[in-house]
């Protein structure tokens, strides 16, 4: 039984989100700290270095860490504000049962019998319905360890094939992209490498506000002479001043690609020696673009021809380039045939492998790099090795001391839980980290299956809107309450350190885990002391694999100011070696342990992929009744489902409530003016909000930030449609159409901005 | 210790994204905790997003201090145009009304003007300011006039401006476009006949800024 306890209302006012501002010792500037930490951001994949400062248990502001080689200091107001989420009223520091007599809908109960009930209930599911009816959804924000533990955890403690995390939202076509394309699945530079070279293109990607720091990389990248190309239906910030924007419809970047691919082999800005000697399947990738003809490509993609010549020439003529890609091309029905597209454009070029010459994934959360490597995805374990491959299974037995056959298969996607829910084969579920009634789409379909749910278990430091559903939630921890390593954007390996306890009866998520097995007698391999701990054990698991951490020690990432894996810790030949990490992937001579020494690229032959990219439609196009293409996205003061964001007073003054854009040609159309109240509709559901009129949108299109929850959230419009290979959701387009409203909805008179 | 002179402040609009990270950063400074320095303007949210950071020019001249009845405003030997001193500030206005920048504020609930010091508890002791130390795309910076010259060839930095007869020197720059081809406004470009893009209407300073004004002729 998980429908909601008592309404959402009653539990707002006892849960929230309510709003922290700086007060107390927070805004005495008299007030000395007692100790300066040194760690990260807890928000973006970019990671950013930052010195929190701590006085009584408490964080109360933050001091610049100039000397981290990646941020150098600099800070977004998400960095900058993040102390807030510390010491919050909101926090849980209990346990808490759904208890629908109590006003809020939760009393507190004591943890070891939180612990108790949610394993008797867990038990319960298993012996009924089998141990796969029990599921597990993780989340990227979580440190490395934390996310080994869950992999780990699902399936020796649960015995469970599902568990899946919300990278699935995320990384996953880029994920499926580089692995098909270049046997190993991470950004192929450092950001530094930017500098230097001739031409940045950026595609899908709204680097100024999911990706601030990086802005300094693309504007330096400039001053040096690098011409920049930005695609994306909106004229984002990076956009503004970029030296060549294609204005493209929403969701259609592989007839983009395919089209410069054809220009590129039209003019032979092509690196024939390169495509011979390190690359297979050229020409079956050719002979599929040359449909691809400029006009055709200006056709489908709605970007003039010219421009289209325009991108190709430089592109084809660079002789150093850095091409980067984020959730705009990815989350769509056909996101990984965009990845392979931008993919085919670099490898034609020959320029991977060496000084300012990149191909490389803005990641989106915290740890959306090192999430995805070490075995809480559903296909997956440690090292980023296969759960399907027989090998991997006996190596990682072997390392966890179990039969090869006491793993479990691979489960399914994120989504696909869902809908496992919906037909009744899962029955109990277990989240961290994971908001989904807020961050998948079509989300009243998610709320229907929370509700038929036997038992649904949630670990987190704030009540969520997902888990006003749970029967028991848990009190975790946050990020400056833990410590252990994640891996930003670049590929490289970070820590993260303790500046507080957790309040009252929270604990670290670890520990939450390791008690969980053992109520529930599972304790094999789960009685880990310390995240140190796990890191050794982890640093094994992913001995030899991709993925390779074993030659990574806490203290070398903390000297180096990071790691970039892989990091070895033998050679080929199996002798002891202190491995310095690997910056750059793919160079000349280098060695992986897939190729064995035969190629710079992650297969047998030691060569990258070309991939035929094929273009298909959005799953759902514009009709007469749903005119309007529908694109959803972020803001820069607020952070995925807001659990946090929308909880820090600043942030949430900066921006506080989502907008509907609109381009003013279509706003005329409707009868919309700026700030009026305008319905999006779609399929499956309507959206009532401010309509904000900017001609930096694409006429056919609107954007909604998809933070918020409930009535305000974009994703009661949004489509579940998914692509058949990465199981990314199609959050980038749907269709919809636009009316003005009456008047305010309800939620304006009942409901503050956040909430 | 005095703010080192070698070390200057840069404003450089183009880079500007808007994120403000310099106004969060900037009012958790210890001095003026809770309640930001600077201003971030939007130009016209509705064609571009375009945005500018403001913070004081700090004037060799400055006339807040020029115009205060109650000496409340001083400038110290290296340069820095410091908040309006509390014992004297007798919240008139008369600096808020004539800096020709715009940029002290009568913080009412104060009784007192407050505004940019260039963050003189950091930079006095060898510390860039809040603001150029957290900003994310550079359109703050805290560093030598060498550096800037090396790393920014596509502007350069200017300290001279006018407003009306009056010529102000400041010690903060404003970064603009070393080439700057200044398009005028024709009538024809904006004539049925014309088959010019929209954005020749409007007179540029820079090629990129052509990229700001569009307006849909690059939709086929």
């Amino acid at each position: 039984m998980a429908e909601l306890p008592v309404d959402s209302q009653s539990i707002i006012k006892h849960f929230g989100p309510h709003l922290a501002f700086p007060e107390g010792k927070r805004l005495d500037a008299g007030v000395e700290a007692d100790r300066t930490v040194k760690t990260h951001c807890c928000f973006c994949g970019q990671q950013c270095g930052i010195q929190l400062n701590v006085k009584d248990n408490q964080v109360i502001g933050f001091e610049p860490w100039t000397e981290f080689p990646f941020n150098r200091g600099m800070l977004c107001p998400k960095g900058v504000r993040r102390y807030l989420q510390s010491a919050h009223p909101d926090r849980l520091t209990t346990a808490i049962r759904r208890d629908p007599n109590a006003e809020g809908g939760f009393s507190p109960l004591p943890y070891e019998q939180a612990i108790r009930e949610s394993a008797a209930a867990i038990q319960r599911i298993q012996s009924q319905h089998g141990n796969d009816a029990m599921a597990v959804l993780t989340g990227a924000s979580l440190t490395t360890e934390k996310t080994y533990l869950m992999g780990k955890f699902a399936r020796l403690g649960l015995k469970t094939a599902n568990i899946d995390y919300n990278g699935r939202l995320c990384m996953v076509s880029a994920a499926a992209g580089n692995k098909k394309a270049f046997g190993i699945d991470r950004s192929t530079n450092p950001m530094s490498d930017m500098l230097g070279a001739e031409v940045v293109w950026i595609s899908g990607a709204n680097v100024a506000e999911c990706a601030p720091i990086t802005t300094s990389y693309v504007w330096q990248a400039r001053e040096q002479g690098a011409k920049v190309i930005v695609v994306d239906p909106r004229i984002t910030p990076i956009a503004r001043t970029c030296d060549l924007y294609l204005p493209i419809k929403p969701g259609r970047d592989v007839a983009l690609f395919n089209g410069i691919l054809n220009l590129m082999i039209e003019n032979d800005w092509l690196d024939h020696d390169f495509i011979e000697n390190h690359t297979v399947g050229f020409e079956q990738v050719a002979e599929h673009v040359r449909a691809w003809t400029p006009a055709r490509t200006a056709e489908v993609t709605g970007i003039a021809e010219r421009s289209i010549r325009q991108a190709a020439q430089w592109w084809g003529e660079a002789s150093t380039s850095y091409l980067l890609h984020a959730r705009g091309m990815e989350h769509h029905s056909h996101g990984v045939q965009n990845v392979l597209g931008s993919i085919n454009i670099v490898l034609a070029s020959g320029r991977i492998g060496k000084p300012n010459c990149a191909y490389g994934t803005l990641t989106g959360q915290a740890n959306g790099q090192g999430g995805r490597e070490h075995g809480q995805k559903c296909d997956q374990l440690p090292g980023a090795r296969d759960i399907s491959n027989p090998e991997h299974r006996a190596y990682i037995a072997s390392v966890w001391g179990v039969s090869p056959d006491d793993l479990p298969a691979a489960g399914v996607d994120a989504y696909e839980i869902f809908r496992k829910i919906d037909q009744g084969e899962i029955r109990g579920l277990l989240s961290i980290c994971f908001n989904p009634k807020v961050s998948l789409p079509d989300n009243s379909f998610v709320t229907r299956c929370l509700e038929k749910l036997d038992f649904y278990v949630a670990i987190d430091f704030f009540l969520n809107e997902t888990a006003r559903h749970a029967d028991i939630v848990l009190p975790g921890s946050l990020q400056e309450e833990d410590e252990g390593v994640v891996t930003q954007l670049e590929g490289r390996v970070i820590k993260i350190n303790p500046a507080v306890e957790p309040p009252g009866e929270a604990r670290q998520d670890w520990r939450i885990i390791q008690d969980l097995a053992r109520a529930l007698g599972r304790t094999h391999g789960l009685t880990f002391d310390s995240p140190r701990a796990i890191f050794e054990e982890l640093r094994v698991a992913s001995k030899g694999g991709v993925a390779d951490y074993s030659g990574i020690t806490w203290e070398k990432v903390e000297q180096n100011y990071g790691v970039f894996w892989p990091c070895p810790s033998e050679a080929p030949d199996g002798t002891p070696i202190d491995h310095p990490g690997t910056p750059r992937l793919f160079q000349p001579g280098s060695w992986n342990p897939v190729a064995k020494g035969a190629g710079p690229f992650y297969f047998p032959d030691g060569k990258a992929r070309f991939n035929v990219s094929t273009y298909s439609p959005p799953a759902e196009d514009v009709d007469e009744a749903f005119p309007i293409i529908l694109t959803t996205g972020r803001v820069i003061s607020q952070f995925l489902s807001g659990t946090q964001t929308r909880r820090i007073g600043p942030l949430v003054d900066q921006y506080p409530e989502p907008r509907l854009e609109m381009h003013p040609r279509l706003a005329e159309q409707l009868g919309i003016a700026d700030g009026d109240w305008a319905t999006a509709e779609s399929r499956r559901g309507s959206c009532t909000l401010r309509a904000q009129v900017v001609s930096t949108i694409r006429p056919d299109t609107v954007f909604i930030p998809y933070h918020w929850a409930g009535a305000k959230s974009a994703n009661q419009l949004t489509i579940a449609a998914q692509d058949p290979i990465s199981k990314i959701p199609e959050y980038k387009v749907c269709a919809v159409r636009v009316i003005k409203a009456a008047g305010p909805p309800e939620y304006a008179l009942e409901l503050e901005s956040q909430q | 210790m005095p703010v080192p002179a070698h070390l200057e402040f840069f404003i450089d609009p183009n880079r500007c994204i808007g994120c403000q990270a310099c106004v969060h950063a900037c009012s958790e400074c210890d001095t003026h905790k809770g309640v930001s320095m600077i201003q971030l303007d939007t130009l016209q949210r509705s064609h571009s997003t375009q945005t500018v950071p403001v913070v004081c020019m700090h004037c060799d001249s400055p006339t807040c201090a020029e115009v205060c009845p109650a000496d409340a405003i001083k400038k110290t030997a290296d340069g820095v145009v410091q908040t309006a001193s509390k014992p004297r500030c007798i919240a008139c206005n008369n600096c808020v009304l004539a800096c020709p920048f715009g940029i002290p504020k009568m913080k009412d609930e104060r009784a007192l003007m407050m505004k940019c010091d260039l963050c003189y508890d950091r930079t006095s002791v060898g510390k860039k300011p809040m603001c150029a130390t957290v900003c994310p795309s550079g359109a703050l910076t805290y560093g030598t006039r060498e550096e800037i010259q090396r790393l920014r060839p596509r502007s350069r930095p200017l300290n001279q401006f006018r407003f009306g007869r009056q010529n102000i020197n400041t010690k903060v720059n404003m970064m603009v476009p070393r080439d700057a081809p200044l398009e005028r406004l024709d009538v024809t470009a904006n004539m049925n006949e014309s088959d010019q893009p929209a954005t020749v209407r409007i007179a540029i300073m820079d090629e990129s800024i052509k990229v700001s004004n569009w307006t849909g002729s690059d939709i086929q």
